[in-house]
């Protein structure tokens, strides 16, 4: 670094260091820093299609009093406080059974568990729909076993639509934060367990008081990325629910009313990117909230 | 401690848990399976038993779906993707962990930071930007602003931390430019990086809806995610089709998995290290 800063051989790293990184930082610029420095200057607009005008609050005040905006939000901010916190409960539970090395086929279940992260969004979504029509494979099992008296209609109804959707969103990324934590366990002294266990401490017990406590920054990591991919879901609500948004829109997303607002509807960008900004200060919040957290940690 | 009955239920009751999620995990791939081996009714109706219109569905899928072209499209978008991706990523991986200066850790930090934000407000912005330039309905439009990852520099940068400095020391005494050992020594060496990398941004790319949805308004373009999408919600739609159809877009990332699982799950953990 001194060396660097000096004269003839500094500015030869520089060139170079400069050079290499060159594409990505301008592909960056173009198509991530212009467009959100865009839509948040388009956010205090107004306007059909292209011809907007400047609108000052007018989009922030419309927001307030627009219910489908006040249903999108509700809906989002529900599928993160009930998903994420059942999906990360269930990832640990899963790890810290498939970690025990004495399990019988252990390799066999994690890869199973984790299969479903190689399908795409669109493809699950249209598989769920299917086994979830209310004569579908799902009702039907359910009702030969007697759990329910009649059909559920998961697909039409605007509570089973909610179900349903956390119910897929489940399935398709539990596997995937398992991993995390299977890979942080990898981490953990074995002895502690076996201190543990030796003093009687029972496994439940080993679980709340070893594991959780252990594995917290891994748990806090993919706490935050769940809860901001459920912030932008899209896919599964676009392809799962009926009518694009759900029955009564019980499933729209932000994400969905965005792209309804521009796309479908007579468009309005401004008032589509005030929506966006919605999105964008929810996972600041989120990303700042993992930050302090993070720092309490270190200290 | 523990005696023999409560561990032998123990081990039932873990099992049993383990083997269920295992099960319901599993499951929607059979249920796939069979399906594409049932008439449409069938599979609504819920069997779970194989059938005999494998052979009408898959008929039924190359007339609806002019399928060559389709997969052609999907496949263009997810190589030209990949490569562009990481070419562009491993370049600044490597120059910001090789060439350190001030400044650029500063913009390195600010660079992360990109990470953090969400497409929908980048939509609508990319979307004007497109039509100004004339390529809405064209694949480049689909790859163009995919191309620049945060995610993927700052993976690179973190594996580039292992790449030994000695190799660059020896290459330079030998006289090899700096663009020559990116390209003789770091590529190959940093083969594994390069795998896990290609597969998060191969099955991005291939899997990949909202913007391809916004972008490609032609059947002439459209995927094989955005067909299987449409399929699926016309007013009746025809299931076996849609099995099919899931099949098929499943196969190359279910392929990729099987063949490469452990550079599979490194790729999706690089994020931790």
């Amino acid at each position: 670094m001194a060396l660097a800063r000096r004269g003839g051989i500094g500015r030869y790293y520089n060139v170079n260091g400069w050079l290499f990184v060159a594409p990505a930082l301008g592909l960056i610029a173009l198509f991530m820093v212009y467009p959100i420095l865009w839509s948040l200057w388009m956010s205090f607009q107004s306007g059909r299609g292209m011809m907007l005008k400047f609108a000052g609050f007018a989009n922030i005040v419309r927001l307030w009093n627009d219910p489908v905006f006040i249903k999108a939000l509700t809906n989002t901010m529900t599928y993160f406080v009930v998903q994420v916190p059942i999906m990360i409960l269930l990832a640990l539970i899963l790890a810290s059974l498939l970690n025990n090395p004495k399990l019988v086929g252990r390799g066999f279940f994690r890869t199973a568990i984790f299969l479903p992260c190689v399908t795409s969004l669109v493809a699950y979504s249209v598989l769920f729909k299917g086994m979830f029509a209310l004569d579908g494979i799902v009702n039907s099992t359910l009702e030969a076993i007697g759990i329910i008296a009649s059909p559920i209609p998961w697909l039409t109804h605007p509570f089973w639509a909610k179900v349903l959707v956390i119910l897929a969103i489940t399935w398709r990324w539990t596997g995937y934060n398992m991993i995390f934590y299977l890979a942080a366990m990898q981490n953990i002294d074995k002895s502690i367990y076996e201190v543990a266990r030796i003093d009687g401490v029972p496994a439940w017990a080993r679980f709340t008081h070893i594991t959780i406590p252990l594995l917290k920054p891994v748990i806090l990591f993919t706490t935050v990325i769940s809860t901001i991919g459920t912030i932008q879901l899209f896919d599964e609500v676009y392809n799962l629910t009926e009518g694009k948004g759900g029955p009564s829109n019980a499933t729209l997303t932000l994400s969905l009313y965005i792209y309804n607002l521009t796309f479908r509807f007579m468009p309005n960008f401004g008032y589509a990117a005030t929506v966006s900004y919605v999105i964008v200060v929810l996972v600041a919040l989120l990303a700042c909230l993992q930050f302090f957290a993070a720092r309490e940690r270190d200290r | 401690m523990n005696n023999g009955f409560t561990r032998k239920a123990s081990a039932i009751l873990t099992y049993g848990f383990v083997g269920l999620m295992a099960f319901l995990s599993v499951f929607p791939f059979i249920w796939m399976l069979l399906g594409a081996t049932n008439s449409s009714i069938d599979i609504i109706k819920g069997k779970i038993l194989p059938g005999s219109a494998l052979a009408t569905n898959v008929s039924a899928f190359f007339t609806q779906v002019n399928a060559p072209l389709v997969f052609w499209n999907s496949a263009k978008i997810a190589i030209l993707a990949t490569v562009f991706t990481l070419a562009v990523s491993s370049l600044a991986g490597y120059g910001f962990e090789m060439f350190r200066s001030r400044h650029r850790d500063r913009i390195y930090s600010a660079l992360l930071l990109t990470m953090m934000i969400p497409f929908a407000a980048l939509m609508i912005p990319l979307f004007i930007m497109m039509g100004k330039a004339g390529l809405i309905n064209t694949h480049f439009a689909v790859v163009l602003p995919t191309i620049g990852s945060a995610f993927i520099v700052f993976y690179f940068r973190q594996c580039t931390k292992a790449f030994p400095s000695e190799l660059r020391d020896a290459a330079k005494v030998d006289g090899l430019k700096e663009w020559q050992i990116f390209l003789y020594i770091y590529v190959p060496v940093m083969r594994s990086t390069y795998a896990a990398a290609f597969i998060i941004v191969f099955m991005t790319a291939w899997n990949n809806y909202l913007w391809p949805l916004i972008v490609l308004q032609s059947n002439e373009t459209k995927t094989i995610t955005l067909v299987i999408s449409s399929l699926a919600s016309a007013y009746y739609p025809d299931y076996g089709v849609v099995m099919v159809g899931t099949i098929l877009a499943t196969l190359p990332t279910l392929a990729v998995f099987f063949f490469m699982q452990r550079q599979f799950v490194q790729g999706m953990l690089g994020s931790v290290k």
